[in-house]
């Protein structure tokens, strides 16, 4: 376990995750009702792992968590507040994404990615920011990569840089859509570490996966969905070993 | 079978018609085609932004506007908005120059405009869905994001625009023209006429060649740079420390 890519440093970075909560989510798709009343609450600092069958909403319900699909009705709460209200733009500085395919900007290197929303969002100025977008780097390991382009980077290296590029607008929650999906096998335990560091430094995490060992040793909570709707949820323990629905017992069965 | 070698290869004619082709020839025609494919690329990313947006209201001008300057004959073009403009009698656009760039940028901004849009539309839908989730706007995510990287994906595609920009305005004669007003193609035609002998032409059609054919090359250059710049160029292995100041340049 000595490739580079695993070399994560320890993850001594403190982060202020606020509390989010979803409440009866629904949304449809012309005909199609993707979400019918799905529920998810994440106490401050608490990793929710989403699991369930591809087309199940998982990714739909944490895209409408961050307003990138527009519900057609639920309330989402973040510390506590309703977000409807909300400037959709602020509400967004305070929740971070990473995405299966990292979405990083291809014209842009690693560092210019991270600058780019802190000089723009948050106007600060530009060697403030540079600073700011290096320290990020260098917790995710890749400070050395600060002047690379996406595509000099691995599949990996560039989830980090993605991973960095949304904690550098500090957010209260991050939200992981399969994050290592599209990762070469041996290239994904480098991002799970660092996830996973993200967990212990109190980061509030809702994780969309495929990775069940992850969900496993990781979350505080996991959350089965399956056409639209939370089928079941509770501490990983609970749901990898007593599962008590017939179609997570069904769903454990072809992904374990 | 001399007569006709005589009528294109006539090297005295040939050298009489150099000197005004290669000075203000190619300058006159260089200055029309390089103002219209700038004032064409604003109006055709306005087009562009506009055909993109979600309302209906400025969609559907860019539409029409698009269609009509797309569907119309340049000569036709250039004559109706030059005739236009002149009985309008505005005085600073009295000049057939003006006049002509105007002719000309509103055609090329109905062809950019759609070079434009269809680069912006092929940048990944993540693009812009990582910028909002960053929370920049969504002005903010075309101009600093999708834009950037729609343009560059089109520019073999602009390139050959400005190739026919160039060979349109060819067409600017028909506003009149002072001698030294005259562009590439107006020179040799007068040449030619003068002297009852293509020779002038065929001049005419070499300065256009040393024009156009580097430009078909840069074309494909560019072409093969964008496709090869996909690759890796720099092996993730390599270390390469830089510092944040140059790396933010």
């Amino acid at each position: 376990m000595t490739t580079p890519d695993l070399a994560v440093p320890p993850g001594s970075q403190q982060y202020e995750g606020a509390s989010l909560e979803a409440r009866d989510i629904r949304m449809r798709f012309g005909p199609v009702e993707v979400l019918r009343g799905a529920d998810l609450a994440a106490q401050a600092g608490e990793v929710v792992c989403i699991v369930g069958p591809s087309g199940s909403g998982k990714s739909t319900l944490l895209r409408c968590l961050n307003g990138l699909e527009t519900r057609t009705s639920g309330d989402v709460l973040l510390g506590g507040e309703d977000t409807s209200a909300m400037d959709i733009n602020l509400l967004r500085q305070r929740i971070g994404m990473v995405f299966q395919h990292f979405n990083l900007f291809p014209h842009k290197t690693a560092l210019q990615n991270i600058t780019l929303a802190l000089c723009n969002v948050k106007k600060i100025p530009k060697d403030r920011a540079a600073g700011i977008a290096l320290q990020r780097l260098r917790d995710v390991g890749l400070a050395d990569r600060a002047g690379h382009r996406p595509t000099q980077l691995s599949g990996g290296q560039q989830q980090r840089v993605a991973i960095a590029r949304a904690l550098a607008m500090e957010p209260q929650v991050m939200l992981f859509d399969e994050v290592t999906s599209a990762l070469d096998p041996e290239l994904v335990k480098g991002v799970l570490r660092l996830m996973a560091d993200l967990a212990r430094g109190g980061m509030t995490m809702i994780v969309v996966t495929h990775e069940m060992g992850f969900a496993r040793q990781v979350a505080d909570r996991v959350v089965f969905m399956d056409a639209g709707v939370v089928v079941e949820s509770g501490p990983p323990e609970q749901i990898f070993d007593a599962p008590r629905s017939p179609r997570l017992k069904k769903f454990l069965s072809q992904v374990l | 079978m001399n007569d006709l070698l005589n009528n294109f290869f006539d090297w005295q004619l040939i050298r009489q018609v150099l000197p005004d082709l290669l000075t203000y020839g190619l300058r006159n025609t260089l200055v029309l085609a390089v103002s219209s494919a700038l004032l064409g690329s604003v109006i055709g990313m306005m087009l562009a932004i506009m055909g993109l947006s979600h309302r209906r209201w400025l969609r559907l001008p860019a539409r029409v506007y698009t269609d009509v300057f797309r569907g119309l004959p340049a000569a036709l073009t250039i004559l109706i908005v030059g005739e236009g403009v002149f009985s309008a009698q505005i005085s600073w656009l009295a000049s057939p120059y003006p006049v002509a760039v105007l002719a000309m940028s509103l055609m090329a901004g109905a062809y950019i405009g759609e070079i434009f849009r269809s680069g912006i539309q092929s940048v990944e839908k993540g693009q812009g869905e990582a910028c909002r989730a960053l929370g920049l706007t969504h002005g903010q995510a075309l101009r600093l994001v999708v834009v950037p990287q729609g343009v560059r994906r089109v520019l073999p595609a602009m390139v050959n625009q400005f190739i026919g920009i160039i060979k349109d305005s060819s067409l600017v004669y028909f506003l009149g023209l002072v001698t030294t007003q005259r562009e590439l193609f107006r020179i040799g035609q007068d040449d030619a006429v003068t002297a009852g002998n293509l020779s002038p032409l065929l001049a005419t059609g070499l300065c256009y060649l040393l024009l156009t054919v580097p430009l078909t090359h840069l074309v494909n250059y560019i072409d093969r740079r964008l496709r090869e710049g996909s690759r890796p160029v720099v092996t993730a292995e390599e270390p390469s420390p830089v510092e944040p100041k140059e790396a933010l340049a």
